[in-house]
């Protein structure tokens, strides 16, 4: 029983990484109907910078402050350069563009700061911690904290704020916002620019765990699973659906990988997303279309 | 006295769509030549049946073509002085002309109240001026307030058409450009809303230019209208003059304007 319990906990602090991941793709999926693929890319590019400032003697505070001014430097030039001359192309059109821009952010990142492998140390110990005789990682409760912080600033921010409010009308029908005078090239560049702070925290978590490497942006790959079972739409379904995809794996490696002789991690996600697209295709939570009856 | 002729003038020169020709996806001709003048004040109608190109006039009036990949591809529209065809609507918004899409278009999975708020986006309101605009609006629309916590896709057709004219409302507009106020609501509800539009007409000096296909309900509450058919407009005159015309409501089965 103490071992599912910490597998399950640590599958679940895990996952809400996952969560952090896959809600930089809600946000920017609600208000622009874009499916970034360059998320991987950009939370790649936040711990890359982060890395690299800290490397040039920079204090955390300061590194954490500078960058964050370059993921907003670099929504808004996104914003101008690639979303505006492309608005009211299809989707696919849009997607084709982030998949380019993915690319190019990767490259950038690598011609200014470097290919090899990076260590970041956030300054938290990985010591396991018991509760009772369950043992926890502190990092993993950590992160799991961070995150959930991050979580509640943004649900404060759409749900409070003026700008959440528009945020969030946009999300539903541009056209009836833009009539309101939303100008939905500001939103754009707000949207984007949370987008990549969000990444950036996501990419300081993850970075912190196995190094800041170029692989870091294929967790774009992990975050798709977690979207199909959340649902595209709902931030609360990117958390629960993260909760879900971490907690499964874990346990699918403890319990299922013996038997198959293991290795399951990497695609147990993808497995799980399957069943949902049979059962529940538009996620557990993503959009229905609200309609009376 | 010629002071008063000026002034009459510029009334009338408020809002001025000269000869506009509209075209979707450089291909689609959907306003053929529509000319039409709607002044300060003034509570005017864009009659026609389905297809006719009342819906396209009014975007082109508050610049949402561009977001549907049309543009005016001839003739201008002057707005106080301004010529604004091309001009993003965001921007028209700014200038006083607010746009109630056809279908009501609310956003559906927030409040009544967000919906509101939403559309006190543009001024930037302090919390308490928000709250006076909030309370300015329920008193127009009692139904609203009684829903204020309610999704506002949840909520019934006729009170998503109030919401959607009180969110525009919360933009503090100059000329409110409503599609289609009728569509799919009950002859008692139509009523009431049209008798809400006339009253905020009368009251607040706020200027309405309303495209219907219920040419006798809109009659009744404008003082003029304009008669559209396959993108130009056929005829036109003063609402009295007109609901006294015969061949108006054969026109409205899809017949010709004689």
């Amino acid at each position: 029983m103490n071992f599912f319990l910490e597998t399950l906990i640590g599958g679940l602090l895990a996952g809400t990484l996952y969560s952090l991941v896959a809600i930089g793709f809600v946000l920017i999926y609600k208000a622009s109907g874009v499916f970034n693929f360059a998320q991987g890319t950009m939370l790649l590019f936040a711990a890359l910078t982060f890395v690299s400032l800290r490397e040039q003697g920079l204090s955390f505070a300061l590194a954490l402050l500078l960058t964050v001014l370059v993921m907003i430097v670099g929504a808004l030039l996104i914003e101008r350069l690639v979303l505006r001359p492309l608005v009211n192309r299809s989707q696919i059109t849009l997607f084709m563009a982030t998949l380019g821009l993915s690319f190019i952010i990767e490259g950038l990142a690598q011609g200014l700061m470097g290919a090899q492998v990076r260590a970041l140390d956030l300054g938290i110990e990985d010591v396991p911690l018991f509760v009772g005789e369950i043992m926890i990682s502190q990092f993993d409760l950590i992160a799991a904290g961070v995150s959930a912080l991050t979580v509640a600033v943004l649900a404060l921010l759409f749900n409070k704020t003026r700008i959440g409010v528009a945020l969030r009308a946009v999300a539903d029908d541009t056209r009836a916002a833009l009539s309101l005078g939303i100008n939905l090239n500001r939103i754009w560049q707000i949207v984007w620019a949370v987008a990549g702070v969000v990444g950036l925290v996501a990419g300081l978590l993850w970075g912190a765990r196995q190094g800041v490497q170029f692989s870091l942006s294929l967790v774009v790959l992990k975050a798709l699973p977690v979207l199909i079972i959340g649902g595209f739409t709902s931030i609360g379904g990117a958390i629960v659906g993260g909760l879900i995809v971490g907690a499964a794996e874990n346990l699918a490696e403890a319990y299922i990988g013996p038997l198959i002789g293991g290795g399951i991690t990497p695609w147990f996600a993808y497995f799980l997303a399957l069943i949902f697209l049979y059962i529940r295709p538009s996620g557990l939570f993503g959009d229905r279309i609200i309609e009376r009856v | 006295m010629t002071f008063a002729t000026l002034a009459g003038t510029e009334s009338s020169e408020w809002l001025a769509v000269q000869d506009i020709e509209v075209i979707y996806d450089g291909a689609i001709l959907a306003v053929a030549g529509v000319s039409l003048r709607v002044g300060q004040g003034d509570i005017v109608a864009l009659l026609g049946a389905n297809g006719a190109g009342k819906s396209t006039t009014l975007k082109a009036i508050s610049g949402l073509v561009q977001a549907d990949r049309a543009q005016v591809s001839r003739g201008r529209i002057v707005f106080q002085g301004q010529d604004t065809a091309g001009v993003a609507a965001n921007l028209l918004a700014r200038q006083g002309i607010v746009h109630v899409l056809e279908g009501r278009h609310v956003f559906a999975h927030l409040t009544v109240e967000d919906n509101l708020r939403s559309g006190g986006f543009l001024r930037k309101p302090t919390r308490r001026e928000l709250e006076q605009d909030l309370e300015r609006i329920y008193a127009w629309f009692p139904r609203l307030k009684t829903k204020r916590k309610t999704q506002a896709g949840l909520t019934s057709g006729g009170e998503q058409q109030m919401l959607a004219i009180g969110r525009a409302l919360m933009t503090q507009p100059r000329l409110v450009l409503l599609d289609e106020p009728s569509m799919g609501l009950a002859p008692m509800l139509v009523e009431e809303i049209f008798a809400i539009v006339a009253q905020l007409n009368a009251e607040e000096g706020m200027s309405f230019l309303v495209a219907e296909q219920n040419i006798n309900v809109a009659l009744r509450h404008v003082s003029y209208a304009y008669i559209l058919e396959n993108g130009r407009v056929v005829s036109e005159g003063d609402a009295t003059e007109l609901a006294a015309r015969e061949d108006l409501q054969h026109f409205y089965l899809g017949g010709k304007a004689r």
